[in-house]
């Protein structure tokens, strides 16, 4: 009977199939140095997901017998998961809290320790037809502030072309975000976020966003820049003048709103990551970091 | 006396003439929805093929990503996807087929062949998120199977359970009682009657009920961004077997979403690309699955 | 000669009366030529016997088969319990207040000085999508259904089917992605909504996502009806409309409510693409094109970063369990209602 074979060969083929699958399944589990594999986890921040990728993908051709797995969720997941002990790298665009440190001490019985890769200037986004060009960080925080004053363009002396309503719209992260948390801890002082803004995954997308919204404001990572929207400069004290968001401000912190980017581990790292993270402080690495959009943590030579 | 007017050897009256306007207004009507559902396809397809059309190539299939993902290809997505898919079913339907056949051939209409009915209906509801939960709790942190292909497919699979034994048990039911009845009649057994004429018999209801949940299984994002997916992962192109099991994978549904909200600088068309790729993978199975069923009902003898 | 061993041959009767009455359907397994050894019968010839194995392996088989039958049930159980469990502590805690929980809208869980846990926002946000979802999908899906039903040829109807199917087939991410970029383009520029992502995009692709649900099943319950209703209306002279209208649907209604009701299950339970889709803001909605964050879309942004037996970790839970327990209740009534069919 023609049906009753075909099952058959089907079951034959399935079971091959997945005998197959499962020899090349079945290896080591991972960080062993059996068989010249070795796999990195690498997790956390989403602002630095891309630069990680970057780094993971170029140090391929650097070490090849190295296996570098990159993911996001934020500075949050990517400490939680070093806390567990699950991951060797954890990505973070904030700082390790406190009792962060203690809950790795307990879990695990080693430090954490930080290494700062670059740095990143929190920019503030407005859509290209905002005539807007300054604000101050009083300014910024009452707009983004629970229970904050400045809901309308107009209290900031703005008319926005084309449009009906001139309510803000504003556009924050997730709170899983480093930069969701380095943002309320250097603007808004510790208060909560105002609800209602439009939470966004990525940092990406808080852009794109922004770029489609002429009433919009939101903040993300300097680097993400497009060309529909337009960063701001930022006064520290009303009156002021303000400073824009670019290398030189970065590094010598005159730009209010920067932070460092930092990998943690746990204890001193040892082999194959050691070698990883000394790579990433190279000049190879810091390549990486500026043509990603960041800050690498020094200049040598400008000759711009 | 007069009746509706559509029998010409009546003469048509103002009643009849406005059941008639009803009549066609209603025909329109119900014409015009089912348009509004075939044009939203379609237009969003070409849409879709439009915006996608620069990077199109053979070579965006069997890249890898370069260059901070914004260029290459989507080659560790694809064949994360195919492992994810392969394994899940290759999971959930020896266990869909045997569920199905107890429900169909060996239960009794009793409260607990009710009870089943209401959870196979139940779980096919279960939102994906929760799901995903499961899946942590259970697979990630309670086996023990750590963030890996493994528990994103176990997860899968119980996702793609309810609707394998749907599908198996009208396949089954679509057998002829009197198939049976001649087997037992010469006196074989119960699992002697299923394995050499129902199971045979009802395979094309199987076979197309599998496939098509290649679709769901291909399609879902949350059920696996927690359990076993990856942002990255670097594989050599063109490597069909740089998975292992306890290893975790790129998928193209979460390649998809993260292209689409976390990386920057990338042509446009690439995550429209993407999308073209999953979509028109799962179009392609699931028609597939489709001419397989017409062909395969052409062939009954019954 | 030997005499008929009639005792044995009655016991057997009994056992299959016995057999027939507790309502086992197939007699197969009973009667004694396929599964006894051999006997030497009456007329001295030798019945053949089954190998001892594959008697075992039978009864093996069967017992598997039976545990796969209740695996469905074994599954919702360890999915309703999994998640509760994790869920569970925090209910006890003190800090955390169930009524808080359901009537407040604050939700700010990772707060440094005031951690609230409030979903009435969220709730608010999936009921306020799935209804709007639901006012476009029902109309569209049902007219659709009545179409395909009772308008048009064999062929057509065909044609329509896979077509729904292919859109059924559609990944929930892709339609989050059409959302994303296709939808809120369109919304911005015909509508004064500030921005694309907001509650009207999202119904809208839910609407898309649930229609082919709704359509399928509602086909099901109408092509269910007897032509004996159709032929006994085209006799009284009715015409199409008055037909469906007066006659179909009413008979149809339970399994068409049943269609109803699997699609908002459907559009609750949908994650990726509300995400995408609806701007992801906790408030109230005033409007159509307010942005909205539903309670799947809470839980899959915040699930990654909550420490693992956190309280924010327990109410990502919680809110789990509060969706199943949803869903649970939808399916529940659409089977009940789709039960009250079988017993007209």
């Amino acid at each position: 009977m023609e049906l009753k074979e075909l099952l058959r060969t089907g079951l034959a083929a399935s079971c091959l199939a997945i005998s197959l699958l499962l020899n090349a399944g079945c290896g080591a589990s991972e960080n062993t140095e059996a068989a010249g594999s070795i796999t990195i986890q690498n997790k956390g921040s989403d602002t630095m997901v891309n630069v990680a990728q970057a780094w993971a993908e170029a140090y391929r051709s650097v070490n090849p017998a190295v296996n570098v797995e990159v993911s996001g969720g934020g500075s949050g997941v990517g400490i939680a998961a070093l806390i567990r002990g699950a991951i060797d790298i954890a990505n973070a665009s904030r700082d390790i809290k406190a009792e962060e440190i203690e809950e790795a001490r307990q879990n695990t019985g080693r430090e954490p320790i930080g290494i700062t890769a670059g740095y990143d200037a929190v920019a503030i986004y407005v859509h290209h037809t905002n005539p807007i060009n300054e604000i101050s960080m009083h300014q910024l925080a009452e707009i983004f502030v629970e229970d904050g004053s400045i809901t309308h363009w107009s209290q900031l002396g703005v008319t926005i072309p084309n449009v009906r309503n001139d309510k803000i719209v504003r556009v924050s992260r997730q709170s899983s975000s480093g930069t969701y948390e380095f943002f309320r801890e250097r603007v808004l002082g510790g208060r909560d976020f105002e609800l209602g803004s439009l939470d966004m995954n990525g940092s990406k997308e808080v852009v794109e966003l922004v770029g489609n919204a002429p009433t919009a404001i939101g903040y993300s990572g300097m680097g993400y820049a497009t060309g529909k929207v337009k960063m701001l400069k930022i006064a520290e004290k009303p009156g002021e003048p303000g400073v824009a968001p670019t290398v030189q401000t970065t590094l010598n912190k005159t730009y209010p709103i920067a932070r460092s980017l930092n990998l943690y581990v746990l204890g001193a790292p040892e082999g194959a990551v050691n070698e990883y993270i000394d790579w990433i402080l190279s000049d190879a690495g810091q390549q990486i970091v500026e043509i990603s959009g960041y800050v690498p943590i020094s200049i040598k030579n400008q000759t711009d | 006396m007069d009746h509706a007017g559509t029998i010409s050897r009546f003469s048509s009256t103002e009643f009849s003439r406005q059941k008639d306007r009803v009549e066609r207004v209603a025909r329109w009507v119900f014409l015009a929805m089912a348009v509004v559902m075939i044009a939203p396809l379609v237009s969003i397809i070409a849409y879709l093929l439009v915006k996608a059309w620069p990077s199109l190539e053979l070579e965006f299939l069997l890249d890898v990503p370069r260059n901070g993902m914004t260029e290459g290809g989507i080659w560790p997505a694809f064949v994360g996807t195919v492992y994810l898919v392969f394994i899940s079913l290759a999971v959930a339907t020896p266990i869909g087929v045997l569920a199905a056949v107890y429900l169909n051939e060996y239960a009794k209409d009793n409260w607990l062949n009710r009870v089943i009915n209401l959870a196979v209906i139940n779980l096919a509801g279960v939102p994906s998120i929760v799901h995903a939960l499961f899946g942590l709790g259970a697979f990630v942190y309670g086996a023990k199977f750590g963030y890996s292909i493994l528990s994103a497919s176990l997860t899968l699979a119980i996702m793609t359970l309810p609707v394998i034994i749907a599908s198996t048990r009208e396949a089954l039911a679509s057998v002829p009682m009197a198939f049976r009845e001649a087997c037992w009649n010469v006196g074989a057994t119960r699992w002697q009657t299923i394995w050499s004429i129902v199971l045979p018999n009802s395979i094309s209801g199987i076979l197309t009920g599998v496939i098509l949940q290649v679709s769901r299984a291909a399609g879902e994002t949350a059920p696996i961004m927690f359990t076993g997916a990856v942002f990255f992962k670097a594989i050599e192109r063109g490597d069909f077997f740089a998975y292992r099991l306890d290893e975790q994978c790129m998928a193209l549904s979460m390649h998809l979403y993260t292209m689409a909200t976390q990386v920057p600088n990338v042509e446009e068309s690439v995550p429209y690309a993407t999308a073209v790729v999953l979509l028109g993978s799962v179009l392609i199975v699931n028609t597939g699955a489709i001419a397989f069923r017409v062909w395969l009902r052409n062939r009954k003898k019954w | 000669m030997k005499s008929v061993d009639t005792s044995r041959y009655r016991s057997k009767t009994k056992q299959t009366e016995a057999a027939l009455s507790r309502g086992e359907t197939s007699t197969a397994g009973i009667h004694p030529s396929a599964t006894e050894r051999s006997r030497r019968t009456s007329l001295g010839r030798v019945r053949p016997q089954r190998p001892r194995w594959a008697v075992i392996g039978e009864h093996i088989l069967e017992t598997v088969i039976r545990i796969s039958g209740i695996s469905a049930i074994l599954f919702v159980l360890a999915i309703f319990l999994f998640v509760f469990r994790e869920a569970f502590p925090v209910l006890g805690s003190e800090e955390f207040s169930l009524v808080e929980f359901f009537t407040s809208i604050e939700w700010y869980p990772t707060s440094i000085k005031n951690v609230r846990y409030g979903v009435l926002a969220l709730i608010a946000g999936t009921f306020s999508v799935t209804v709007l979802a639901m006012v476009f999908a029902v109309p569209l899906g049902l007219g659709g259904a009545i179409f395909i039903s009772e308008f048009c040829g064999p062929k057509l109807r065909e044609t329509l089917k896979i077509v729904i199917e292919l859109l059924a087939a559609i990944p929930s991410v892709v339609w989050g992605f059409i959302g994303l970029t296709v939808m809120s383009r369109i919304i911005v520029q015909y509508t004064d909504a500030p921005v694309g992502v907001n509650m009207f995009n999202g119904s809208i692709i839910l609407a898309l996502m649930a229609v082919p649900i709704i359509v399928s099943i509602g086909e099901d319950a109408l092509k269910a009806v007897p032509d004996s209703y159709r032929e006994a209306g085209q006799a009284l002279g009715a015409t199409k409309w008055q037909l469906i209208y007066r006659v179909l649907l009413p008979a149809a209604r339970n399994g068409l409510l049943a269609a109803v009701l699997l699609g908002v299950g459907r559009a609750v339970g949908e994650t990726m693409a509300v995400l995408m889709a609806t701007g992801h803001a906790v408030n109230i909605p005033h409007g159509i094109l307010d942005s909205i964050r539903t309670l799947t879309a809470n839980i899959a942004a915040e699930l990654g970063e909550a420490p693992v037996g956190s309280e924010h970790y327990r109410v990502l839970f919680l809110t789990g369990v509060l969706l199943f327990t949803i869903t649970f209740l939808v399916n529940l009534t659409a089977d009940l209602v789709i039960r009250g069919v079988r017993r007209k």
